[in-house]
């Protein structure tokens, strides 16, 4: 008895064409290619780089504000509307921290003032945190899989949250002002850059560092990685996804809450609806990015900054309406978002 | 006849017909029944809402798809019938260009946000609507030039629907123009509540039902899921700001508070969801509920927080100004516990 001769096997390792490298790449190309476009428009290099920093801090905050919910949409599919409120109490904890600590903010010395800003963060982050927790538990939990009942559900709990903020902190909104040292600018090249917003990006550029690393190279980035592409699969090789869920939900909550308080510290006034306002940002950023891609999100969010703040100094009126024309450009070319997570079902 | 009016939805509960009857008949003669300004505000107001909270079942009922932009459509309606009574000066044509403008504008401006952002996923929908929404927001109180802002502003309409106008006594009420116009009103709400009904019932209206219980199976037998999103997204929108020129009519004011804010928007999503989602007779129930309960409850709630001021922190969660908070509330526990609504729970318990 003859076998057929078995096929051959051939295998080719055809590169990638140029034009396909280029497109991959070209949401990583959009940033600089902007921040260019925005010297040329704009001419004036001091005022430039004014704009660059402050589109850059304002990007890093949306970006830190956005990641937590791009995941958790991204690991659970779960589109979580309240992800506003946590904004909104982070920055209400945050605050009420500085202005016990008042002489520590007020004094001229780096170290306390840090020490405030610290102490602030952690009691917002704890709390959202606990918050956030609190919250799947009680409106996620029983609507897992439903669309529909989880955009009412998690509407139903941004509202009571934020009414909640009104009983407790009153409805007035909160003015106060930064710690000592981080007021102020410096200059550079004669261009003056707040001091905050050069500490803004500085956090925002270390948490994605951190996150693209914990996401990267650590076990639970991996498994968190595994569970966005194929969660059937992951949970068929024993894991609890609903745990390293809950995880990355109670996380998300947690940075919403750090978003809340130096968006707060940057705008020097905070409100009960911040948190609702920030969300429509957040929602373009999370829909550019493509839903469940902090890589993604991390670009939107820069595109975002920048943009309105360009746009906010050459056109002061079209600045409203810059980041729905951005959203609408970007879902023309790409409609699924810049980066959207490849989803194996 | 009356069943072929209806489209043949019945109410199907003995319960449901006696108080579905009841506030037909409580509309209808409003006027007569209800002497005082107050009440005929408050009806007038429940005629508008059953059509706006009926429109929005059509998207979320009936098609499965969330949509924060609604009240955005409502406004259109509204301000087109105020800013072309303003620039054409007051007149039945003003009303008719306006309406008609503000109407043919929403469903354009649906149509576009539906191309985009249904053609990938539907629940992008909910998200651009609200960024769409809130930008539109921003911009109505931004031109102030155009939209008077924050403020709104007011208009002249015909003299027939103004208090102005008497004409004769009928069973012992004066026929102002005030009742003039709430029949108006009344009238248009009704044809475009019997509209929706005709919508909902015909064969489109249960192709929408079968992509709202699944869409992909819908796709396999062959309906093109998107083309029918997109026309039910626009038919919400056209009615809803048909809804809205009758609104602005009745107030002869437009401004974002009474026709754009987001409370307005809740107040939709609640009175559809308390009423039963996916039945326009629940639309009636939960746009009746809500409107009474903000009228008298808002008054009552007031009283409450006077009463228990010794206690600091319950008096501060009865204030009147927290009434979002029990709406929300209520919002959260009627979607887990209620999910087909009063209508469904009437319905099943026959």
């Amino acid at each position: 008895m003859t076998h057929a001769p078995a096929p051959e096997h051939k295998p080719t390792f055809a590169s990638v064409p140029l034009p396909e490298r280029i497109g991959r790449a070209m949401p990583l190309i959009l940033i600089p290619l902007l921040v260019v476009l925005g010297f040329l428009a704009i001419g004036n290099p001091s005022s430039w780089l004014t704009l660059t920093v402050s589109g850059l801090a304002m990007g890093m905050m949306i970006f830190i504000m956005a990641s937590g919910m791009t995941l958790v949409f991204g690991l659970m599919d779960v589109i979580n509307f309240g992800h506003g409120a946590f904004i909104s109490v982070g920055a209400f904890v945050g605050v009420s921290v500085l202005l016990a600590l008042g002489h520590w903010t007020g004094a001229p010395s780096l170290a306390l003032n840090l020490g405030a800003v610290l102490l602030a963060v952690i009691a917002a982050m704890a709390v959202t945190g606990a918050l956030g927790w609190a919250f799947e538990r009680v409106i996620v939990k029983p609507v897992y899989g439903a669309h529909l009942k989880q955009i009412l559900v998690t509407v139903g709990g941004l509202i009571v949250i934020e009414q909640l903020i009104h009983v407790f902190w009153g409805p007035q909104e909160i003015f106060f002002t930064r710690p000592q040292m981080l007021k102020g600018a410096v200059t550079f090249w004669g261009a003056a850059l707040e001091k905050y917003r050069l500490l803004a990006v500085a956090i925002g550029i270390v948490l994605f560092v951190v996150m693209r690393l914990v996401l990267r190279r650590t076990r639970i980035g991996l498994i968190v990685r595994a569970g966005v592409q194929n969660r059937e699969m992951v949970e068929a090789l024993g894991y609890r996804l609903r745990l390293v869920f809950v995880g990355v939900f109670i996380a998300g909550s947690a940075l919403a809450g750090l978003g809340g308080v130096m968006w707060g510290m940057y705008q020097e006034v905070i409100t009960a609806g911040m948190g609702e306002s920030m969300m429509i940002l957040v929602f373009i950023v999370v829909i550019i990015g493509g839903l469940g891609s902090v890589e993604g999100a991390f670009i939107g969010a820069l595109l975002v900054g920048l943009l309105q703040n360009y746009i906010a100094f050459l056109e002061p009126k079209l600045a409203l309406i810059s980041n729905i024309g951005l959203m609408t450009v970007i879902l023309m070319w790409r409609p699924q978002g810049m980066m959207p997570v490849v989803k194996a079902k | 006849m009356l069943i072929n009016l209806i489209s043949g939805d019945r109410p199907r509960s003995k319960v449901l017909a006696v108080v579905l009857l009841a506030i037909f008949l409580g509309l209808a003669l409003a006027p007569f029944l209800f002497p005082g300004v107050r009440a005929l505000e408050t009806t007038a107001k429940i005629a508008i809402m059953i059509v706006l909270a009926a429109s929005y079942d059509l998207l979320l009922g009936y098609t499965g798809i969330v949509s924060f932009a609604h009240t955005m459509f409502f406004a259109m309606g509204a301000y087109g019938v105020g800013l072309a009574s303003m620039h054409m000066g007051r007149g039945w044509g003003a009303l008719a260009v306006g309406t008609v403008g503000g109407m043919v504008l929403a469903a354009a401006l649906a149509f576009v946000i539906a191309l985009f952002s249904l053609r990938v996923r539907a629940i992008f929908f909910a998200m651009i609507t609200l960024a769409v929404a809130s930008a539109v927001a921003v911009l109505v109180s931004q031109l102030s030039w155009l939209t008077g802002g924050e403020d709104g502003f007011t208009f002249q309409i015909p003299r027939e629907l103004t208090p102005a106008f008497r004409g004769g006594e009928f069973l012992g009420v004066q026929i102002t123009g005030k009742v003039v116009n709430y029949y108006v009103v009344f009238t248009g709400c009704l044809l475009l509540f019997l509209f929706l009904l005709r919508v909902v019932n015909s064969p489109f209206g249960r192709v929408l039902q079968a992509i709202r219980e699944n869409d992909f199976r819908a796709e396999a037998i062959g309906f093109r899921v998107v083309w029918y999103r997109t026309v039910a997204t626009c038919l919400s929108a056209g009615v809803a700001a048909l809804a809205g020129s009758l609104f602005a009519v009745w107030l002869r004011y437009v401004g974002p508070d009474t026709t754009l804010s987001f409370g307005l928007m809740l107040d939709i999503l609640l009175m559809v969801v308390i009423g039963g989602m996916g039945t326009i007779w629940g639309a009636v129930i939960g746009a009746t509920l809500l409107v009474l309960a903000q009228t008298y409850l808002q008054v009552l709630m007031e009283k409450a927080a006077v009463a228990t001021e010794a206690i600091p922190f319950l008096s501060r969660l009865l204030d009147a100004d927290r009434w979002l908070l029990w709406l929300g509330v209520l919002f959260i526990l009627s979607v887990y516990f209620f999910p087909t609504g009063i209508v469904g729970r009437l319905r099943k318990g026959r």
